[in-house]
């Protein structure tokens, strides 16, 4: 008998035709491994289930008479189809694991897999908050831990961990300023802001009953300082400052700020988000402000997932610590850990302005930030901020050629660089440069943010990038310049290479669809 | 340090590029006297993944793991099983770092996960339309009293008094800032809620009245007769759901014509984690749409038509609208949204009804030996996977001791209510799928043992 012996090609034949792959249609409409994935309501069916269970006692119901008398209409899958579901649906994402994410102000840093694995030691994810303290010791004194180490980082006597998230924490802080306030009797109106913060500001201090006014920005980048002396009064309760600021640029007056609210009997809150430029370098708490918050899904590498879940721990100094929330860890004399909540609070801590949150806070995220924390050390720390400044440093002066940089001749900025889409012909703008970044395989950086600079672009590099790493990304952002600055009408079709093309906002906002409806019901909708 | 790439070579590369000596020249917009001059003094130094893993799990060692006990708590958090796929998902690379979708076309996969999010969550409430997420259960309950004043141009709410503590709570915080008026009473150990009291309370004032399904004490009520006084007053019904799988078992708020349903997703997807992160779930009517607060993902269509999602609606949000934003919220809890979205895609409408029943009765069963013992009797006539019990003593010394002995036997109304002295025998139990009979069996044992 003859074995086969030809075996498969490895070689393409020559001369093969070409074709342009524009043109090239499949028959499923995918492209290799591109591939779109139905939605569950699509593919699933209500009878379907990818659990098995046990069977339930044979006892009569005791529902009061209201048991479900119609169809939920939640489709189910197999195990098998839901992994595949939602890994196809991953594949269409960027992410810090894929690439580069230089969004300014975000802080898209490495998130460290020890992290996760820490989190889910079962002795802090299977414990309900509200178990008997003392059968979560260790709980309570990881909370402890991590308190002393943003105390000690930020200089800042005290600090509030339950807030869920940086503007939660904002939240936290103008309450804290409005009961202390309130506390001496004065019942101050109005928060300043100045017009580069993050929407966050204005929008927790209106949350919070707050009139807004803004601060103007001066040529350099930073607060009026003189405008704000002008503005200071009996009627201000505080400023909201974000340092650095959103510019990327630190705030070289902000003693000179805090003590200008002071004396006029305001308090200063500092918005944390831009801690990642001075951890471990430089203490906020040295520069006289009153509540600072802290994303720990920023500066200590918790992952942004998609939209959240964040925490925001927010500092207090002296005057502000007796009105943080309840509820809070206390170490007694013995090394044992006292959970203080509405049962304990009265003798310890009237004047707490009270609970924002139920539970205590985002325990999932301070186990992977206080990884992070002891993986880096006060060193390593130090380090981080260096590292950021000098790499958002670098991309700057590499890219002030071909983009303008309209703070960059009043010196370096901290760790992200602004640029303008001044030098930009054609009508093109800054969408359009983000949009042919996507097509270099980036996701583009802040866009239209600070609101202070025209068509802003804000690159927030981070620590964890290699100089290759940055060199790659300088290479694609200064190509995309070059092109946007010829006027390259292209790019105002970008991206083309993205598992989709440009998206219609406009009439998703028109008339929203939230949420998946049977084909009969859009037809109908439609009429 | 494992996690910075830059050798000190590169940052000599780099400062040379930049036309700088030292990073120190980096920082000379930071004034000299505040910079510090070495490593911040009183931490430790960096440290490699053996020494850091050792810390950790001496802290994790040194807490009670639910599943290592006799386990039954929940008011507002509660242990069900996650499926091992859900972990999974929620650990790819592409869910877990990606960030908020806001260049939508490569980020198509957080977007069809939360518009399949807001239809699952809308479908199980009953109403039309749901967000892609808020914080948790309690942040979501004061969004909707803050949108309700914002509907009806009234700031009296009406909470019931079945509604969670820590709830009621963070609403009293708020609204003494916002100078909202609460209506609010501690419950009564009664085995009907306090419904006909709450029709009494709504007025042309009244902008809602706030009820929790199931209650705090586990009770279950109909709302139609809120909803119906609600509206006559031109008032809304706010319904909030701590505990979603019930909704497998009961009729939908929005059956009984809630405006607003807010709840706590944790039980689908999301672990206990000690209270967070959780994930707030957050549906209404649909005429109150852009009254909502946080992120909306909407359907639309690509340059080349095809079908596509996006972040919409946003001129509700603090990014465009600063201070006049429907809510500061801007990070919400999306990666917790993906758990709880997989692990209901895993039920479907067959495993969530399976998995309610499974839980319902368990807890008759539970209910029933617990109340055969001698000075405890069962409170509830109605409850879905948690009851209370009433002791003829204290409960939080007993709740203490058997924590010492290795049983978690659920939560004391006392901790909960500390000024209200007549709920101090009560004790919140909680029964679900990861209960067993030997479970229930050594709780009944060891309360014979307390009440001897």
């Amino acid at each position: 008998m003859n074995m086969l012996t030809e075996g498969r090609p490895t070689k393409q034949e020559e001369n093969i035709a070409m074709p342009d792959q524009g043109a090239l249609q499949t028959h499923t409409g995918n492209r290799a491994l591109m591939v779109d994935e139905p939605l569950i309501f699509e593919t699933g069916s209500p009878d379907r289930s990818g659990v098995d269970l046990p069977e339930a006692p044979n006892v009569e119901s005791r529902l009061g008479g209201l048991e479900r008398n119609e169809p939920i209409s939640i489709p189910g899958l197999s195990e098998a189809e839901t992994v595949r579901h939602y890994t196809r649906l991953s594949r269409q994402n960027y992410a810090i694991d894929v690439g580069l994410f230089p969004l300014g102000s975000c802080t898209m840093k490495h998130n460290p897999r020890l992290n996760e694995k820490m989190a889910r030691l079962k002795g802090f994810s299977d414990i309900h908050p509200l178990q008997p303290v003392d059968s979560v010791q260790g709980a309570l004194g990881l909370i402890d831990e991590l308190a002393t180490w943003l105390k000690t980082l930020t200089g800042m006597p005290a600090v509030a961990m339950s807030p869920k998230a940086g503007a939660h924490g904002e939240l936290c802080g103008i309450l804290a300023i409005r009961s202390a306030l309130e506390a001496r009797g004065d019942a101050r109106e109005v928060i300043l802001v100045p017009e580069s913060a993050h929407g966050t500001n204005p929008a927790t201090a209106a949350f919070a009953g707050y009139k807004v006014e803004d601060i103007p920005a001066n040529e350099a980048g930073r607060v009026d300082l003189d405008a704000l002396k002008a503005r200071l009064g009996p009627d201000v309760a505080g400023v909201m400052i974000t340092n650095p600021n959103t510019c990327g640029l630190f705030e070289p007056d902000m003693k000179a700020i805090s003590d200008a609210v002071h004396d006029a009997g305001g308090l200063v809150y500092c918005d944390g988000a831009n801690f990642n430029a001075i951890v471990g370098r430089v203490r906020p708490g040295d520069l006289g402000i009153d509540a600072m918050h802290i994303n720990l899904h920023k500066t200590f590498s918790t992952p942004h997932g998609g939209g959240g879940p964040g925490s925001g721990p927010v500092v207090f100094s002296e005057a502000l610590a007796p009105f943080a929330p309840l509820p809070f860890v206390e170490k007694t004399a013995d090394g044992h850990f006292h959970l203080v909540e509405e049962e304990t609070a009265e003798d310890h801590h009237e004047s707490s302005f009270g609970r924002m949150v139920a539970f205590h806070g985002q325990m999932g995220m301070f186990t992977r930030a206080l990884t992070y924390m002891l993986s880096h050390g006060a060193d390593g720390l130090k380090q981080v901020a260096e590292d950021a400044v000098l790499n958002a440093n670098y991309v700057l002066r590499s890219l002030e050629d071909v983009l303008d940089a309209p703070f960059a001749k009043s010196g370096p900025c901290m760790h992200e660089a602004l640029f303008s889409d001044n030098r930009f012909t054609n009508g093109l703008t800054t969408l359009d440069l983000a949009k042919g970044l996507i097509d270099e395989g980036y996701h583009p950086m802040t866009m239209y943010f600070p609101l202070v600079v025209h068509g802003a672009m804000l690159v927030e590099p981070t620590e964890t990038e290699s100089k290759a790493a940055i060199d790659q990304f300088i290479g694609a952002m200064r190509s995309v310049a070059e092109r946007a600055n010829a006027g390259d009408e292209l790019l105002k079709s970008a991206p083309h290479f993205a598992p989709r093309r440009r998206l219609d906002e406009t009439q998703a906002a028109r008339k929203p669809i939230l949420v998946w409806q049977e084909p009969e019901e859009y037809a109908e909708a439609a009429e | 340090m494992r996690y910075l790439p830059l050798t000190p070579h590169d940052r000599q590369d780099m400062l040379a590029t930049i036309g700088a000596a030292s990073v120190d020249d980096l920082f000379v917009d930071v004034p000299t006297e505040v910079q510090l001059d070495g490593p911040i003094r009183g931490l430790p130094m960096h440290a490699g993944e053996m020494a850091v893993e050792a810390h950790m799990k001496k802290l994790a060692k040194n807490n009670s793991a639910a599943g290592d006990m006799p386990f039954f708590l929940g008011a507002g958090a509660y242990r069900h099983h996650v499926p091992a796929s859900v972990d999974h998902i929620i650990q790819r690379g592409e869910f877990l770092t990606a960030y908020t979708p806001y260049q939508p076309e490569i980020a198509q996969g957080t977007l069809q996960t939360l518009f399949e999010f807001q239809t699952q969550v809308a479908r199980l409430f009953g109403v039309d339309v749901a967000n892609a997420s808020m914080y948790d259960g309690s942040t979501a309950c004061w969004e909707a009293i803050v949108m309700a004043r914002r509907i009806t141009k009234r700031g009296k709410a009406v909470l019931s008094s079945g509604l969670h503590p820590h709830y009621v709570s963070v609403a009293k915080t708020m609204a003494r800032f916002t100078k909202d008026q609460l209506v609010s009473e501690a419950p009564t150990l009664e085995a009907a809620t306090d419904g006909a009291d709450l029709l009494d309370q709504i007025d042309d004032d009244t902008s809602c009245v706030v009820v929790q399904y199931p209650d705090i004490l586990g009770r279950i009520s109909d709302m139609s007769a809120l909803a119906e006084k609600a509206h006559s007053h031109k008032a809304l019904l706010i319904a909030v759901v701590t505990e979603p799988v019930a909704l497998g078992a009961i009729k939908s708020p929005g059956q009984m014509d809630a405006d607003i349903v807010v709840g706590e997703g944790q039980s689908l997807g999301v672990g206990l984690q000690f209270g967070g992160p959780y994930v707030g779930l957050f549906g209404c009517k649909q005429k109150y749409v852009r009254q909502m607060p946080g992120r909306l993902c909407g359907e639309t269509v690509d340059a080349e038509g095809k079908r596509g999602f996006v972040l919409t609606l946003s001129t509700r949000e603090q990014h465009i609208r600063r201070e006049k934003a429907t809510s500061n919220i801007c990070t919400n809890s999306g990666l917790c949204a993906l758990a709880f979205t997989a692990h209901m895609t895993l039920l479907g409408e067959k495993g969530l009804r399976e998995l309610a029943m499974l839980n319902h009765k368990k807890a008759i069963v539970a209910a029933d030996r617990l109340a055969e013992v001698k000075g405890v009797s069962l409170l509830n006539d109605s409850f879905f996977n948690e009851f209370t019990l009433i002791l003829d003593q204290d409960t939080r010394p007993i709740v203490r001791r058997l924590a010492d002995q290795k049983i978690l036997a659920g939560v004391s109304l006392g901790r909960l209510y500390p000024d209200e002295s007549g709920l101090a025998h009560g004790l919140i139990v909680a029964v679900t799928e990861t209960t067993s009979d030997e479970d229930v069996e050594a709780l009944a044992t060891a309360l014979e043992g307390e009440m001897a």
